[in-house]
């Protein structure tokens, strides 16, 4: 039950600025962000976020992301041996 | 970009696996003597069981499912507790999903609805509040259970509580911790565990620095990982490397999610609302010491069970079942004698065999009709 989705903020809520309408796989839902906002609620708009039971758990990093995806990536290149064992 | 996806590339997957059967010939394990690698959390195993990892690895590798669903450690004496207050006509008593079929000793919340109980399914604890204040003439009980990743969650919710002034707002206090659990493992002395996969989105809130006293005092490396194919493939090579050089770390896969030193905010209200206190009772694995989780004193006002007071039940695990030894790596589900006659997801015997996230539910789904 520890699972959190990603969900992109896509509004703020202007009358409670803790809320957040979030969306995931074109579903919105709405989204406490009390613990990822830092005063400034409105540059979070456009930011990824871990949902986990309707809180904002964690801001997601694109960067870490990519940077995981293009070591993946790499990985047959960096690898000798790797590639040697793709070798029929 | 999806977050998501990208992580399941199959070119990907098979690269790790390469990675993997090249690097564990470097290290010492064999078929006979595998590294056992204990996944702390219930979302890793419904993965490596989902995505048929297990079967991908080489046999110098084996998972230990460990502890981390909180549904799978729920004590049947705490259900019975829960069902006890659920049951008074003035209450609604919210719960996750994931509960509400955990048998206790007089049966499940669920079988509590079917008999008349108010029982309502929630997604997050602040709908619980919503239905407090809809429902000015009912008493609201939430369910609270769960990890380091759930408490944040409940704690602003009493925190909103209070500000608000609400009155007919409980809750039931089942959250853990998760450093005493891995504590009492490790001092366990049969237990088989060569290192830990940590939990991805617990550690979001606490970090990776509690893990190193793993490594520090036990010798073990924690790899914190994510839950795509890939992540957990990715981690096992790193856990791999770190033994192929001798080397014991506390390591983190997931840093797109999670921030070294966790997520301060959240803790800080984990501390303003719950207090770390006393032994907890878990299902399968007995009394674990200072691993209870209480309201402090300022929210002792909406602490279900000093306001209801149920009677406080302890209820021995059935000596037939193996849950514990399951959740410490001792058996697999199936050399459990209950596995799939008592025990199945439809009349779960165990807790383990409730949840998604349970190793027997997850070997009942996808591994039955295997031999033991
Ligand atoms: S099969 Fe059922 S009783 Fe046996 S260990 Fe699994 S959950 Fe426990």
């Amino acid at each position: 039950m520890c699972i959190g989705v990603p969900c992109k903020i896509t509004a703020i809520d202007p009358n409670q600025p803790t809320k957040a309408t979030a969306e995931v796989n074109g579903i919105q839902r709405d989204v406490n962000i009390s613990l990822v906002s830092s005063g400034n609620e409105q540059s979070l708009v456009g930011q990824w976020v871990l949902v986990h039971v309707g809180f904002a758990m964690s801001l997601l990093d694109e960067e870490e992301a990519e940077q995981t995806l293009t070591a993946l990536n790499a990985m047959q290149e960096e690898e000798p041996d790797v590639n040697i064992l793709f070798k029929p | 970009m999806q977050f998501i996806d990208e992580f399941r590339n199959p070119t990907q997957v098979k690269s790790l696996l390469s990675q993997i059967h090249a690097w564990v010939k470097k290290t010492s394990f064999t078929a006979e003597k595998p590294l056992q690698i204990m996944e702390v959390c219930g979302g890793h195993t419904h993965a490596i069981f989902k995505f048929g990892l297990e079967r991908l690895l080489p046999p110098e590798i084996e998972f230990i499912h460990g502890p981390g669903c909180p549904v799978c450690v729920l004590p049947m004496g705490r259900i019975d507790a829960c069902i006890e207050i659920a049951k008074r006509p003035e209450v609604i008593f919210c719960t996750f999903g994931d509960a509400i079929r955990v048998p206790g000793r007089q049966g499940s919340l669920l079988k509590a609805r079917q008999e008349g109980a108010a029982v309502r399914l929630i997604y997050s604890p602040m709908d619980a509040l919503t239905i407090a204040e809809q429902n000015p003439d009912k008493k609201i009980v939430l369910f609270g259970l769960g990890f380091e990743t759930t408490m944040p969650s409940v704690a602003i919710t009493l925190q909103q509580a209070k500000q608000r002034n609400i009155t007919n707002f409980f809750v039931f206090c089942q959250h853990i911790t998760i450093i005493p659990t891995l504590k009492s493992l490790l001092m366990t002395p049969d237990i088989q565990i060569d290192a830990f996969l940590g939990p991805g989105h617990l550690s979001m809130v606490i970090g990776t620095h509690p893990y190193s006293f793993i490594c520090e005092q036990y010798h073990k490396p924690v790899v914190v990982s994510g839950f795509e194919p890939t992540d957990i493939l990715q981690s096992i090579v790193m856990v791999l490397k770190q033994f192929a050089n001798k080397q014991c770390l506390v390591e983190n896969q997931y840093r797109r999610v999670v921030p070294d030193e966790g997520n301060p905010r959240a803790l800080a209200v984990i501390n303003d609302v719950f207090i770390m206190q006393g032994d907890d009772e878990w299902r399968g694995l007995g009394i674990i010491p200072d691993s209870g989780v209480r309201l402090n004193e300022t929210y002792a006002a909406f602490d279900a069970e000093k306001h209801f007071q149920p009677k406080q039940q302890r209820v021995a695990d059935d000596p037939q079942s193996r849950c514990g030894d399951v959740l410490t790596g001792r058996c697999k589900p199936l050399e459990c004698h209950l596995f799939g006659k008592q025990c199945t997801p439809e009349s779960a015997y165990g807790a383990l065999m409730v949840s998604s996230e349970g190793a027997c539910a997850a070997y009942y789904q996808y591994r039955q009709g295997e031999p033991a």
